[in-house]
């Protein structure tokens, strides 16, 4: 048989044999259960990954049927990047009319709750005419992004400049008063855009300053659950596994350092989260199909964990796609069939 | 998703595997997830339900553009006349039988 022409984690296409192939998806599957401790992708599960990748197709898609919803995680935010001189509202219609958005996101450039809350009136008045002016589900999103709270920018002291001076107990005593404060502007912002009529509030890169910052969302989304029982709340995680910045701090008893997707979404279930976005990086050094097997095995732990619905992370540098701005469809097409078929997740 | 530019990212996995949103009944289903925390399953088959078709019609733009003209559930390029926005939301709610958050709002400052 020809060579099977495929991409590497960084886009860089390469040609594989059908048992390098197979030898690749083996070691994806292999590499995740290990870390995670959970099972393997099974034989057929394997032959059918080896199937959509070993297609010469460019563009690949789901069965009829298995079609799935997506959410969108700062993704309308890229028409602004283009430099089209189109307002956010605009770009919220072009994606619902003319992308197919399940549902859409506002956000502000900045993207941080830290960021939006001295100019939460002027987003709230955004948000009340795109509420006027849409169909789909309209989400708000922002990250906790914990690491703004440190000084210069931030009140408390800088935890990595504590760490690399050895203050370890001073570094935690800061990560965990930036708690605090990052709890507070995140019920303050996502109130403030419920009241304006927001479908739900999208917290995007949970985690992304390590374990306080995931505690932080927790918390945060504990509170908003029990101020609003019918917000809905998405959590999407910055990476596989969560950073132990900390090291000590814990949710409801776990310790939150160290977990993968399968136990993070019970977490995120408990502090009352709607839709749970797990996140599996990619390893540039592999290729597309070793990702793939290896974020699949993570997310199917995930899905059949969850009671609450689960939207893979799936865009550049995760989901088993390459890190690069421009993404090959080729790529895009297998990760996402792959991932809905053989996971039988919820949304992307 | 995830971010990536849009002709690479959004549309390509709109196309691989994406319901389709007001060109089908995708936003409907998200909605019951977004509601009820429905898994997709369960939210197409109740979706399905509620319009009297079957789970594999709600991804079908011919079948879903022809029942969204008729129950002014919106679409994508509105003719004259029809509903659009806020107008859409009255009966998207009623059909799904949810609250939606905007709407709610919105009767409350135009005193409906």
């Amino acid at each position: 048989m020809s060579k099977i022409k495929t991409r590497m984690g960084d886009a860089a296409l390469v040609e594989l044999s059908e048992s390098e192939l197979r030898s690749d998806l083996e070691e994806g599957t292999k590499d995740a259960a290990q870390r995670g401790k959970i099972p393997p992708l099974s034989p057929d599960e394997l032959d059918h990954l080896f199937d959509i990748y070993s297609s010469s197709a460019r563009v690949v898609g789901v069965d009829p049927g298995n079609e799935v919803v997506f959410t969108y995680d700062s993704t309308v935010g890229e028409i602004n990047r283009t430099l089209i001189p189109v307002h956010r509202i605009a770009s919220l219609q072009m994606f619902e009319r003319l992308l197919g958005a399940d549902t859409i996101e506002l956000g502000h450039n900045d993207y941080s709750f830290k960021a939006v809350k001295p100019v939460i009136s002027d987003e709230r008045t955004v948000l009340e005419q795109a509420v006027l002016a849409t169909t789909v589900p309209l989400f708000y999103g922002a990250m906790p992004n914990l690491g703004l709270y440190n000084q210069p920018e931030g009140p408390v002291p800088n935890s990595s400049k504590l760490m690399s001076e050895g203050k370890i107990k001073e570094a935690r005593e800061s990560m965990e008063a930036a708690v605090e404060f990052a709890v507070r502007d995140m019920v303050y912002v996502a109130g403030e855009l419920y009241e304006s009529g927001v479908d739900g509030i999208d917290f995007d890169t949970t985690g992304s300053a390590g374990d306080a910052d995931f505690l932080a969302t927790l918390r945060a989304v504990e509170i908003l659950r029990k101020k609003y029982p019918d917000m809905a709340i998405e959590m999407g995680m910055s990476g596989e596994f969560v950073l132990g910045m900390h090291g000590g701090v814990a949710y409801e008893g776990t310790r939150l350092a160290g977990l993968y997707p399968h136990q993070q979404v019970k977490l995120a279930e408990k502090a009352g989260v709607t839709i749970f976005g797990p996140v599996v990086n990619t390893n540039t050094s592999r290729t597309c199909a070793w990702n793939a097997a290896r974020v699949i095995t993570f997310l199917k732990a995930c899905v059949e964990a969850s009671t609450i619905p689960v939207h893979a992370n799936m865009g550049m540098g995760v989901g088993g796609l390459p890190v690069t701005p421009f993404v090959p469809v080729d790529a895009v097409s297998r990760a996402s069939k792959a991932v809905v078929e053989l996971t039988r997740l919820d949304g992307l | 998703m995830g971010v990536g530019d849009v002709l690479g990212m959004a549309a390509t996995h709109a196309i691989a595997s994406g319901m389709g949103g007001m060109r089908t009944a995708g936003d409907l289903v998200a909605r019951m997830q977004m509601s009820r925390r429905m898994r997709i399953r369960q939210a197409k088959e109740y979706v399905a339900g509620r319009l009297k078709i079957g789970p594999s019609d709600l991804s079908d733009p011919l079948i879903m553009s022809e029942i969204r003209e008729d129950l002014k559930l919106g679409l994508v390029n509105p003719p004259p006349h029809y509903a659009v926005g806020i107008e859409t939301k009255f009966h998207i709610a009623e059909l799904l039988g949810i609250e939606i958050r905007g709407l709610k709002l919105f009767k409350e400052k135009a005193g409906l």
